[in-house]
This record gives structure tokens, sequence and C-alpha cells, in this order.
């Protein structure tokens, strides 16, 4: 038993997500899986009227992806997750933490390491240094 | 305007788990909102390949404790439609009702919570004490008041007696009533309306495009709710999902206690259809193949991934739990607001950083 999914390539990637976006399809979630010790997947699902659809996308690991977070803002998190977990790098991520979403505790030292760090990573003038 | 950031969390006087949001500030107002997770990830997916998978039913049971129910349950359901295990209908009832006291103690738990969010003590105290009255029944029926660990692949370890049924319809009949003696302060009481109503408006195409779960979703008036997909034994029980359309913090608190008493409907209704099946259906051999499982827990849509290779340890379990799919949303709502409602905002997702934390 396999589920049914729509094998894409990376260079089709987001103009297939827009494509469902503007058929009305919702973002659940994607699905990062280890195919052998050089090769993954990223399944990417989709819901309509609780209908699920599935976009197959075959990467070697550690490879490198688009983002589709810039049509579908809710996948940065889901991108920034993968990243972390599975070594992929998505071009064009609007929020990137840069590999440090799951261990931002080990980042800095300071006594408010969170406040600096991404306010920096944000390009965002600090008001007042954290302290 | 000279801009100040404020670190909310991982610390909170009303959130007892860790999740930071780096807030920018422009006076009073938040103009951005950035959140960080990973203080207490624990990567039990990954145990997936170094615990058999009638094993990993404790593992995802443990991914969240309020709704650790309905994860076993989606797991379990998994794992029985890539065997081809048919569940006996009394387990699937009992699935049913199990799991509508979770989303029933979660959802008062939550309202609790909420009402101290914005210092209304009495409510929160009023709604604890009722969810205890839930907290007993699984309790007496489970062994355990939490993590009542009932499921097992192919039904449910766990049974109901003709007194136990009895017990648990009066208990509903005094919960009933308890939760409706308080309809009217959590929905028109002045407190609550002025800290709540036209506070972080979602609207339902937001709530749509950015990927909200549950609740979030649901008070923005997109009727999607995963019980309509008629698993464990919602196939033989009318269920309608609850919507709400003003889509702002009063809205998912609105859903919500309107889905507690529909729990309470939902939970008499399964216990009617008990009848004299099986609890489990016999199990042999091991999964193989792929499959994508979801439910409705409390906080919303939960899918699992599951991927066997024909032996006993699973190759890849991924959960996408509703928290997770609500952060997006969150983080963007938030900018435009005044920093002393942020709390209630944030409270208004109803936060699981345990399940976002899996």
């Amino acid at each position: 038993m396999s589920i049914e999914a729509t094998a894409i390539t990376a260079d089709k990637l987001v103009a297939e997500v827009t494509r469902l976006k503007n058929e009305g399809w919702r973002l659940v979630t994607f699905s990062s899986v280890e195919i052998d010790a050089a090769n993954m997947e990223i399944l990417y699902h989709f819901d309509k009227d609780l209908k699920l659809t599935n976009l197959r996308l075959s990467l070697p690991k550690g490879g490198t992806v688009p983002s589709i977070s810039g049509v579908l803002f809710g996948a940065f998190l889901i991108e920034n997750e993968i990243r972390d977990q599975f070594g992929v790098t998505f071009e064009g991520l609007v929020i990137d933490y840069q590999g440090r979403l799951l261990n931002e505790c080990t980042a800095t030292t300071s006594n408010s390491p969170f406040c600096r760090l991404l306010v920096n990573q944000s390009g965002v003038t600090v008001a007042k240094e954290a302290h | 305007m000279a801009r100040t950031v404020i670190p909310f969390g991982p610390q909170h006087p009303v959130l007892p788990e860790p999740i930071h949001l780096s807030l920018v500030l422009e006076d009073e107002k938040v103009v951005e909102a950035l959140p960080t997770l990973g203080y207490v990830h624990r990567g039990l997916e990954m145990l997936a390949t170094k615990r058999d998978y009638n094993q990993m039913i404790q593992i995802v049971e443990r991914v969240c404790g309020i709704c650790s129910m309905i994860h076993a349950m989606c797991y379990c359901q998994g794992i029985e439609e890539m065997m081809g295990i048919e569940v006996p209908r009394r387990a699937r009832m009992l699935r049913v009702v199990w799991s509508e006291l979770h989303r029933m103690h979660s959802h008062l738990l939550w309202l609790g919570l909420f009402a101290d969010s914005f210092g209304f003590e009495a409510l929160f105290m009023q709604l604890w004490k009722i969810r205890e009255k839930i907290m007993d029944v699984n309790e007496s029926t489970t062994g355990n008041r939490v993590i009542v660990s009932v499921n097992v692949v192919g039904g449910v370890r766990a049974d109901l007696d003709e007194s136990q049924i009895r017990w648990i319809k009066d208990t509903l009949v005094e919960v009933e009533a308890s939760i409706r003696s308080l309809q009217s302060t959590i929905m028109n009481d002045r407190t609550v309306c002025k800290r709540t109503k036209g506070v972080g408006i979602l609207s339902k195409q937001a709530a749509y495009d950015l990927g909200a779960a549950g609740p979030m979703l649901r008070a923005s008036g997109v009727a999607q709710d995963m019980r309509q997909l008629k698993y464990a034994g919602f196939d033989e029980i009318p269920f309608e999902p609850v919507v709400e359309t003003a889509g702002d913090s009063w809205a998912r608190g609105a859903v919500r206690f309107r889905e507690t008493l529909q729990s309470v409907d939902l939970v008499r209704q399964a216990l009617d259809k008990l009848d004299g099946s099986e609890l489990a259906a016999k199990v042999k051999g091991n999964p193989e193949g792929e499959v994508i499982m979801r439910v409705e827990q409390p906080r919303g849509e939960c899918l699992y991934y599951l991927k066997g290779n024909g032996s006993k340890f699973m190759e890849r379990v991924r959960i996408r739990t509703p928290t997770f799919a609500n952060i997006p949303p969150l983080a963007a709502i938030l900018p435009g607001l005044d920093f002393a409602d942020v709390p209630v905002v944030v409270l208004s997702i109803d936060p699981c950083i345990s399940c976002t934390e899996r």
C-alpha cells in the first residue's frame, strides 16, 4: 500500500504549489522521508473539502529545494524544521532560522540571547541592547 | 519612532510551556512577532526506528498529555489501515467515548486558562472544577487521569460495564448543567467581551491560506473538522462542525465552549451504540507500505504519515500537530495589536508546545 502522490521536480514545485493554492487547496504540511543513505523525499500534503492531494519530490540528502513560503507563508516553519532535521536548504525562505529553529538556546550565552539573535536575524534595528 | 524589542517567553505566567516570541514594538503596538521553538524538542519521531510498532503507541501518547488518547487512536488507525485490520464496532465506539472525553477536558482546561489570562480567576476555578469530573471518569474507566492508554492496534484494551455506563451518563448530566450555568458568563460577560471581542482577528481567507487548524480555522468561518471523515465510530454518529464567523479571540473561545457541549452529546450517542462485539481484532504480521491518517484533536487537525517496511520497526512516523500549524497564523495576527492583548491572543490559539516539540 502506498499513498497517491504526483511526482514533481524542484524546478516546477513553486508553480505547481501556486496552481494548487489558486484552485483552493489548503497546505496541511510536508513529510520528509529518508529513502536510503543518500536520498530522501519530501511529500507535500494539500487538502480541499477533506480530500488530500500529495506532491512527491525526490532529492539527495542535504540538497537544495525552492521554498514555497513565499506562496504559502504557513510553510516557513515546516521548511525550517526540515532544514534542522534533514539538512535540506530551502531557497527563498521568508523567515530563515539558518538551521537554528530547534537548538536556539545553544546559539549564544548572553543574558537575553533569544532577543538579540532573532532581532539580528530579522534585520530590525535594536533600540535597546539586550542585557 | 524608535522600536523596542520585548522577549515574550519562554516562561509565562499563564502558559506553563516554553515558546518564545520576539515582539518588536512601536510605542505599545506590536509591529513584528517572530516565534522561536526548540526549548523542549524531544525527537519522538526518531524513536520509531528504535521501538517496535506496538511500543510506539506509548511513545505517541506522550507527544501530548492532554490529547494523548487521540494521538494513539490516530496512530493505531493508520497501522490498522496499512495492515487491513477491521476494528470491531464496540472498540470504534469506545474510541469515540474516550476521545470526546479528552476533547471536553482539554477545552475546559483551556477555557479556564483563557479566563485566567485576562484575570478572571473565579471563572478559571469554576471551569477546572467541572473538568475534575471528566478526569474522574478517565481515572475510573482506564486507571489514569490524563494518559489513558486505551488504544491497541486492532481496537482498545479497556471496556465499560453497565454500571460504568450509567455512572458516566449521570456524570454527563451534572457536567452539562454546570457548563450551561457558565454559558452567559463565558459568552456575554462584560469583562470577557471587553478583552476578547475584536481582538486578534483572523479572516476566513487568511485562516485558510495560512493553514490554520481546528477551532482557530472554524472560528474564522471555515466549516472543516476531521470528524467529518467519519473515522472510528463517527460513521454512525451524525456530526456537524461548530463554526463561528467573527475570527477573533471571542469566537475561538465560543467554538471551544460549544464543542464541549457537543462532545457531551457525542459521548452519549457513542455509549448508546455499544454492542457486544469484541474489544480488539487479532493482529498478525508487521505493517508495510505508507499511509496518511488524520483525526481531529481538541486543537485541530492532526496528521500522521506512517511508513512501514514489513519489519516490526516503522521506517517513518511523521506527526503534524495542530499547534505547529497554528503558529504561522499567530505570527500573522500579532502585528497591530496592543502589547497588553498579546497574552490573550497567544492563549486564544490554545497553544500546546508539548505537541509542537514532539
